[in-house]
């Protein structure tokens, strides 16, 4: 075997294979080849290393350069300085400072000492070779469980973790399977919500994207700590490279006796199906998913019963978002206490962040519960692109609080904000800069609302309508007297009586955008 | 394929819906579910025609009307709404010469607006067909439908 002296990892996601991806690696491997480097330079496809909106992303390794943007016009010029003459090729190097040409993890703004749990393998191993996942220890836990723990201790390890939901109701992972585990019935389900669709949000597409493997094998944990042999993913239609790689992850675990009969020569038995959803926002809520599952139009169900006991086709149902089951592997494997080591007291853990809008750096990036809105703007994402200052970020997608530069000290977790009247949610940032118009922000929110209200109850149905009217009105200058009262009570009432978290949420950026420009609004009012 | 042959890849079971509702509409020459599309799926389904209308009208990527050659649809969430996609709209309703939900005479496109795709880093961004597109700029957007006009 012939020992390779370079790697390049190539980030191969939906974002990167917008920006033509593909061609840059088959020109990489095509010129490298013509210059004689096949048996040197071996050329790797990995998931997204982070770095967003910078075009095409390569890393060559050792030297841990980052290089971003790269067109496969760049590519000879690449392959010959850097691979063959062995000098970085500056024009292309994603850097911070004009004299720090080799980069190295720490320098590349958004990889900044990311303490990284969920993603650890995303953008290092290649998402489609499990092997690859296995050498990085994965399977290890599932493993673990199987043969030295049993099913309530899984569950008393996890609950001890503090994990909690993260795809924005934060409700204690392992109660959740706990309440499964004791519900009556032989047959139960593991269902990963993997519906994004949360104006802002894009995590759980990155892991899917870049580890489907580790989804998996937290999907196989939980399916043994609840007695459930089945598991479905309910991935938005959309999201198509999310779908395929993970059916590859699913076969080639089926192959190795992952998935199956008798996993590991146990007598737990688990298999996973991937389901495709068609396009509706109100499916990211776990009964609304669990109707779709079933067949049906997309309405939330009346709670209780909740899914834990009478869930799918009325079995048991464990419904986890994707960031929640790959935080589950890892867990296992080091222990709860490990885990407890990150984050806070009360929000155990990390979350997955996108950070995106008027920033330097939009990215993917995973930071300890507590980390502030500043050392997330500032530190991780490079500030505010456009040199102007800081207005507002909207944190939680469109079901989120609008934060002001009052908030940007304040520690983020789902437990802190909550007592902010804000949300971390999905853990979207979408920052604004002083140059953005708020009123223009609340009424694309509105919009969206009023879009994907699924028209089950009035409150939402009419309240999204109304809401729609006022602040178009608003918008264009001829607001009414009262209009700012009557957005304010709307969302209220919707808070208090709509069916559903969807319309409930609406009462977040109405009243946050009114707390901190009620005058930018009045502007508007003749 | 015809519609026998899509709907023989499934067990004839309602979960299995949303699957075949996506086949029968991507075998569509107009891209659409027609009557004849749902009546052979509740047929298959052995449910009545109201109950698979009533799931097809439902979610957004299905269409009950015919449309053209090229889905375009742009997302108006507000991580777009924030880079631009307003006047982007306005950008695509002219070249195009049709409203939202519009499709053009020469059946090459329709015009649709959607919620977030999940791109949110390369804001405003669209979808033709199955590909996505992103950073978009009136030029760039020239350049993408011009490029679907000739291998159209």
């Amino acid at each position: 075997m012939s020992l390779v002296r370079n790697h390049i990892l190539i980030s191969i996601d939906a974002g990167t294979i917008m920006a033509g991806a593909r061609a840059v690696e088959k020109a990489l491997v095509d010129e490298i080849a013509r210059q004689g480097l096949s048996d040197e330079v071996a050329v790797l496809e990995t998931g997204s290393v982070g770095i967003i909106g910078k075009g095409v992303v390569l890393v060559v390794y050792p030297e841990g350069v980052y290089y971003g943007n790269v067109t496969p016009n760049d590519v000879p010029e690449l392959v010959e300085e850097h691979l063959l003459k062995g000098r970085v090729l500056k024009r292309l190097v994603l850097t911070e400072g004009p004299k720090q040409y080799v980069v190295h993890k720490e320098r590349v703004g958004l990889l900044k000492e990311q303490p990284r749990i969920v993603l650890r393998n995303c953008g290092i191993i290649n998402p489609e070779n499990i092997e690859e996942y296995i050498a990085e220890g994965g399977y290890e836990a599932v493993a673990k469980a199987l043969s030295t723990m049993a099913a309530e201790t899984v569950i008393e390890e996890i609950k001890a973790s503090g994990l909690t939901g993260r795809g924005g109701a934060a409700f204690s992972t392992g109660l959740k399977w706990e309440f499964a585990r004791r519900a009556p019935g032989d047959i139960k389900y593991i269902i990963c919500n993997a519906d994004e669709g949360e104006p802002g949000t894009f995590k759980d597409r990155l892991i899917l994207e870049g580890d489907p493997h580790k989804l998996i094998e937290g999907m196989m944990i939980a399916g043994y700590a609840v007695g459930a042999s089945f598991g479905f993913v309910y991935i938005r239609g959309e999201y198509s490279l999310s779908i395929e790689r993970l059916e590859k992850a699913i076969k080639d675990a089926r192959s190795y006796g992952l998935l199956g009969k008798g996993i590991l020569n146990s007598n737990f038995s688990f298999d996973i199906k991937v389901m495709k959803g068609a396009g509706a926002y109100v499916c990211g809520e776990e009964t609304a998913l669990i109707e779709s599952l079933e067949g049906k139009r997309g309405h939330p169900r009346n709670k209780p019963p909740y899914p834990v006991t009478e869930g799918l086709w009325g079995r048991p149902t464990v419904v986890n978002n994707v960031e929640t089951l790959a935080n589950v592997p890892e867990i296992i494997r080091n222990g709860s206490s490990w885990f407890r080591s990150y984050g806070t007291d009360k929000c155990p853990g990390t979350k997955v962040y996108t950070i995106i809008g008027k920033v330097a750096n939009p990215g993917l990036i995973e930071a300890e519960m507590g980390t502030t809105l500043r050392d997330i703007l500032y530190e991780y994402a490079g500030g505010i692109k456009t040199g102007k200052s800081f207005k507002c970020a909207l944190v939680g997608g469109a079901a989120g609080a609008f934060l002001g530069p009052d908030m940007l000290d304040a520690k983020m977790d789902f437990v802190n904000l909550r007592e902010y009247a804000a949300v971390l949610g999905s853990g979207a940032i979408l920052v604004m800069d002083e140059g953005t118009d708020v009123v223009d922000m609340l009424k694309s929110i509105i919009h969206f609302f009023k879009h994907e209200s699924c028209g089950h109850c009035v409150p939402c149905r009419l309240g999204t309508a109304q809401l729609t009217m006022i602040i178009d009105r608003i918008a264009e200058s001829k607001g009414k007297k009262g209009d700012i009262e009557m957005l304010l009570k709307i969302s209220e009432v919707m808070r208090d009586t709509a069916f559903c978290p969807l319309g409930q949420s609406l009462y977040l950026p109405v009243s946050s955008s009114l707390k901190y420009f009620r005058e930018e609004l009045l502007d508007h009012i003749q | 394929m015809n519609r026998e042959e899509i709907l023989k890849r499934f067990e004839p079971t309602t979960e299995n819906i949303l699957y075949i509702l996506h086949d029968l509409q991507d075998n569509n020459p107009n891209r659409y579910l027609s009557k004849e599309d749902i009546k052979v799926c509740a047929e298959y389904l052995n449910v009545p025609y109201s109950y698979v209308h009533s799931v097809a009208s439902f979610y957004t990527m299905f269409s009950l009307k015919p449309r053209g050659r090229n889905i375009i649809r742009l997302c108006d969430s507000p991580p777009c709404h924030l880079m631009g996609s307003g006047s982007l709209l306005d950008y695509l309703k002219n070249a195009l010469n049709v409203d939202i939900g519009g499709t053009t005479e020469d059946g090459l496109f329709t015009l649709e607006l959607t919620s977030c795709l999940g791109v949110c880093g390369v804001a405003p961004a669209m979808m033709i067909n199955d590909e996505m597109h992103g950073n978009l700029t009136p030029e760039k957007v020239d350049a993408i439908l011009e490029r679907r006009r000739r291998e159209s």
